[in-house]
């Protein structure tokens, strides 16, 4: 039999860290609902009061298995960041419509984000104007995209090789690019093309 | 000699016009063997059913069969003809101990020996080849003259297809020509020593 005054303690914490549970759950619930409500308002496209430049799309195709440079007119945002994942969607898009030359489903909401930072190994390196002068992308991919590729080597080649020449011809300083898939890393893009590699965009440039 | 027929078990591959691709690069590979076998080629398969097998197990096969050279056959819906892939490491000197992943960089330059030695006999047979690089993790591993090659259905200038995959009578004129291939690499190895 344990001493009045320890029980009516006992019961006293029981109580205080039933209270605290609860009130970690509705923060936490809080929590959820403010990042869920962030991801809803975030812009999914450039915005249209952007002012429209030009950018080069090396476009795949697998009848001729190769990459051919085309020019488009876009609203670009000024973060490299998201400028880098308006052109992506532009060129996923171009692979999405009927009648594609490398056909892959998904559009532009494909590429959920790319992340560019400077190479590892070196502390920022910068040109003579201040810009970092070489830089990884990373293409973060959405699982769906990745399950929906056709399956086969020249076409997940010509995929990732269209996204590096892509990346380089528009950011300069992109030397290399690595992926990932819903944010984790993947062994092959839909069984065959290497995800887990880093690619260098200077051996992506296509030959004249 | 390997032969590798991609994917199996569980991983069908992509899918081709009458079914999968795991099963013909396994009819590929077999009618393949028997013409090698014919021609007094010793093969070794990494697999005879349709099994799953992991990119890793498959290059420890290969690796330790000390092969002359090393296909690995895939197919696929898209493109025309055959398509046929080097490893795109960057080639490096041969040394004695060698990283799994990268295995195949000290071999690029006999693996392309060996990519043009296919392309010569494939386009006298007729049929159209497409060259070119890849990073493949099966294939980086492989430390052999080593390629991938990916048939596709032969299309014609309006991208009708012109010859199917599923036709035998095709395929029989794939494995030739790849067999008289290699019988052709075999004799340029032989000489080379």
């Amino acid at each position: 039999m344990i001493p009045r005054h320890q029980a009516v303690i006992l019961i006293l914490l029981l109580l205080a860290s039933i209270v605290m549970g609860v009130v970690l759950w509705n923060l936490r619930e809080r929590a959820h609902q403010r990042l869920l409500q962030g991801q809803a308002s975030a812009p999914t496209q450039a915005p249209q009061v952007a002012a429209a430049e030009q950018a080069t799309l090396l476009v795949a195709s697998d009848a001729d298995d190769a990459v051919t440079p085309r020019a488009f007119t876009l609203p670009l945002p000024r973060s490299p960041e998201a400028r880098a994942r308006v052109i992506l969607g532009k060129l996923f898009d171009l692979y999405a419509l009927p009648g594609s030359s490398h056909p892959a489903p998904g559009g532009a909401s494909s590429v959920a984000q790319v992340f560019l930072m400077p190479v590892t190994g070196s502390a920022r390196p910068t040109d003579s104007s201040g810009a970092a002068a070489s830089e990884i992308a990373v293409v973060n991919l959405t699982g769906a995209f990745a399950a929906s590729h056709p399956s086969g080597i020249e076409t997940e080649s010509l995929t990732v090789l269209s996204i590096c020449a892509t990346l380089h011809a528009n950011l300069p300083e992109v030397t290399e690019v690595r992926f990932l898939v819903d944010g984790e890393t993947r062994a092959t893009l839909a069984g065959h093309a290497d995800l887990t590699r880093t690619y260098l965009t200077a051996e992506t440039v296509p030959r004249p | 000699m390997v032969l590798d027929a991609a994917h199996g078990g569980d991983e069908a591959g992509a899918a081709l016009g009458a079914g999968p691709e795991k099963a013909l690069t396994l009819t590929l590979s077999v009618r393949l063997r028997s013409l090698l076998a014919a021609r007094g080629f010793q093969v070794v398969t990494t697999r005879e059913s349709d099994v799953a097998v992991e990119a890793d197990h498959r290059a420890e096969i290969a690796n330790h069969s000390g092969a002359v050279a090393c296909l690995t056959l895939h197919a696929t819906e898209a493109g025309s003809g055959v398509h046929i892939f080097v490893s795109s490491l960057a080639p490096a000197g041969e040394a004695r101990f060698i990283p799994w992943k990268t295995a195949q960089a000290a071999w690029i330059s006999r693996s392309l020996e060996l990519a043009g030695v296919l392309d010569s006999a494939l386009n006298h047979a007729g049929i159209p080849v497409t060259l070119g690089r890849v990073g493949m993790p099966m294939l980086d591993s492989l430390a052999c003259p080593a390629v991938a090659v990916e048939v596709a259905p032969q299309r014609g200038a309006d991208e009708a297809v012109r010859e199917s995959l599923d036709d035998p009578a095709v395929q029989a004129r794939l494995a030739d020509a790849l067999a008289a291939a290699l019988l052709e690499w075999r004799s340029l190895a032989r000489g080379a020593r």
